[in-house]
């Protein structure tokens, strides 16, 4: 089909079009690939485009956007568009590269997403190491087409991009989670109506506006259409972020990153994730529909490779303590709750001189889940018990006492 | 009578535990002393007590809501973003 080059749409979605060298996609090569932002469309318009596309979150949660931008729409007070660049998820890297790389996508979306709802203002919330970068892209547009939009930095911490904690620490606040309700569509930053989004949700977004929803789903399934940005790290000779569609296999992935063939599991979802078995996840889907077979979802869109040498009981007392570390340090539950399942941990896997109280780490677990302000220690917890599920044999070895017999080299990546 | 459901602010929440011993039908500590309460709604016959146990809470974490049924107007009205 000929049609004029900036016109083309493209075939797969928000990679395909980076440079070679490294160095971002400057505004007018961004235009040139993509075309211009559809000013003339009503918010209206652009929200009807926006629910036909499907689209869902891409931050972790996978909420549909068309309703969280319905409802900060309905609101009768100005809203305010926050996009989400924290990424404090140590093995995830697919925001930084969109930031990095192809950052007009995501002001794009942060533009549209505002013209959506009416909103004046966005704000592009990142850490210190990608600030640049944002004020770069931005003094690079000439003017935000009736929207202002700002860049902000955040706190480097796990929680930092936890909605409510960004929303607190952008309206002035400490970075924490803060107990809802209101919720952010409710009173958000400086106490307007604000809607969360994350940058690779608002990238597609970018496209969305452009092309439609009818094009978004031209890839991915029915429940989850188009593609996705997946982290994929450990045991593989090409880690870093691909885009995939959304359903497609999870072997096809790791074949591209070439990972270990004798893995013997995943980490599927980052830290808030869940340790698949390699055989689990021989026929898996990149879909939370079909992960949710195995008790997985997509969450944060990281995957990690276990090889075979590692103990995964090991590995997952090390990313416990972490995450208690992490724990904003505001609920009871979490902070002793998150410690003490650390410490049942590094009991089982370094084993003192007390013998490990099996019963007592899954007490402790079943009884942090859903009782902090954010879910945090949910997150935490359920990676834990995917673990004990997962590893039975390495926790048998460790709970009789026997040596363990992996590597000690960590493989997820801890700051 | 209506039935209720509790609420805890776990951020408010010190763990005094003074909840758990005025309204044991519904409330207990857990190993740390911070309140596990009963999922609920609970039966408006058990409303007095719970008021005694949120009338006690020394930081106000503790509160009684209308349960879901009560105000299914509102809650379908509004998301349930969650944070992510």
């Amino acid at each position: 089909m000929s049609v004029v080059a900036r016109m083309e749409v493209p075939s797969v979605g928000l990679l395909d079009g980076l440079r070679g060298d490294g160095r971002p996609l400057s505004y007018a090569e961004h235009c040139s690939r993509y075309g211009e932002l559809p000013l003339e469309l009503t918010a209206l318009e652009l929200r009807e485009r926006i629910a036909a596309s499907g689209l869902k979150g891409r931050g972790g949660a996978a909420f549909p956007t068309a309703v969280k931008l319905d409802a900060v729409a309905r609101s009768r007070n100005r809203a305010v568009v926050v996009a989400n660049g924290a990424e404090g998820e140590p093995p995830s890297g697919k925001d930084k590269v969109l930031l990095g790389y192809a950052p007009h996508l995501v002001l794009d979306g942060a533009v549209i997403a505002a013209r959506a709802v009416g909103a004046k203002r966005a704000i592009v919330a990142t850490t210190s190491a990608m600030h640049a970068r944002v004020r770069q892209a931005l003094a690079e547009r000439r003017d935000g087409a009736g929207v202002d939009v700002q860049s902000a930095v955040i706190p480097d911490t796990f929680v930092a991009g936890e909605e409510t904690a960004l929303v607190n620490a952008l309206s002035g606040g400490p970075a924490l989670p803060m107990f809802v309700p209101p919720r952010p569509y409710e009173r958000g930053v400086g106490g307007a109506p604000t809607v969360v989004l994350n940058v690779e949700t608002l990238a597609h977004l970018a496209l969305i506006g452009r092309y439609g929803g009818g094009w978004f789903r031209r890839s991915g399934t029915a429940d989850e259409p188009g593609t996705a940005l997946v982290t994929v790290s450990g045991a593989v000779q090409e880690p870093g972020v691909y885009e995939v569609e959304l359903g497609s296999r999870l072997s096809d992935l790791l074949q591209q990153a070439q990972a270990d063939p004798g893995a013997q599991a995943y980490l599927i979802g980052g830290l808030f994730g869940t340790w698949v078995s390699a055989e689990d996840g021989r026929g898996a889907r990149l879909s939370n529909a079909d992960l949710g077979r195995l008790g997985a979802s997509l969450g944060a869109r990281a995957i990690v490779v276990l090889p075979r040498e590692r103990c995964g009981v090991v590995e997952t007392a090390r990313i416990a303590r972490y995450l208690a570390e992490q724990s904003a340090g505001q609920c009871g539950p979490c902070v002793h709750g998150l410690a003490d399942i650390a410490d049942s941990l590094d009991q089982l896997v370094h084993r003192g001189r007390r013998t490990p109280d099996y019963g007592l780490l899954r007490r402790r677990l079943a009884q942090v889940s859903g009782r902090g302000a954010c879910r945090h220690p949910d997150g935490a917890v359920g990676l834990v018990a995917s673990a004990l599920r997962v590893f039975p044999r390495e926790l048998e070895r460790h709970l009789q006492g026997h040596p363990c017999t992996g590597s000690s080299r960590p493989v997820v990546g801890l700051p | 009578m209506k039935e209720f459901v509790l609420r805890v602010n776990p951020i408010l929440c010190d763990g005094h535990g003074l909840c758990a011993e005025l309204f044991p039908e519904a409330i207990e500590l857990d190993e740390w002393g911070y309140p596990m309460l009963e999922p609920g709604p609970l039966p408006g016959s058990l409303e007095a007590y719970a008021r005694r146990a949120v009338a006690a809470c020394p930081v106000l974490a503790l509160s009684v809501e209308r349960s879901e049924t009560g105000r299914r107007g509102r809650a379908a009205a509004t998301p349930r973003t969650r944070p992510t």
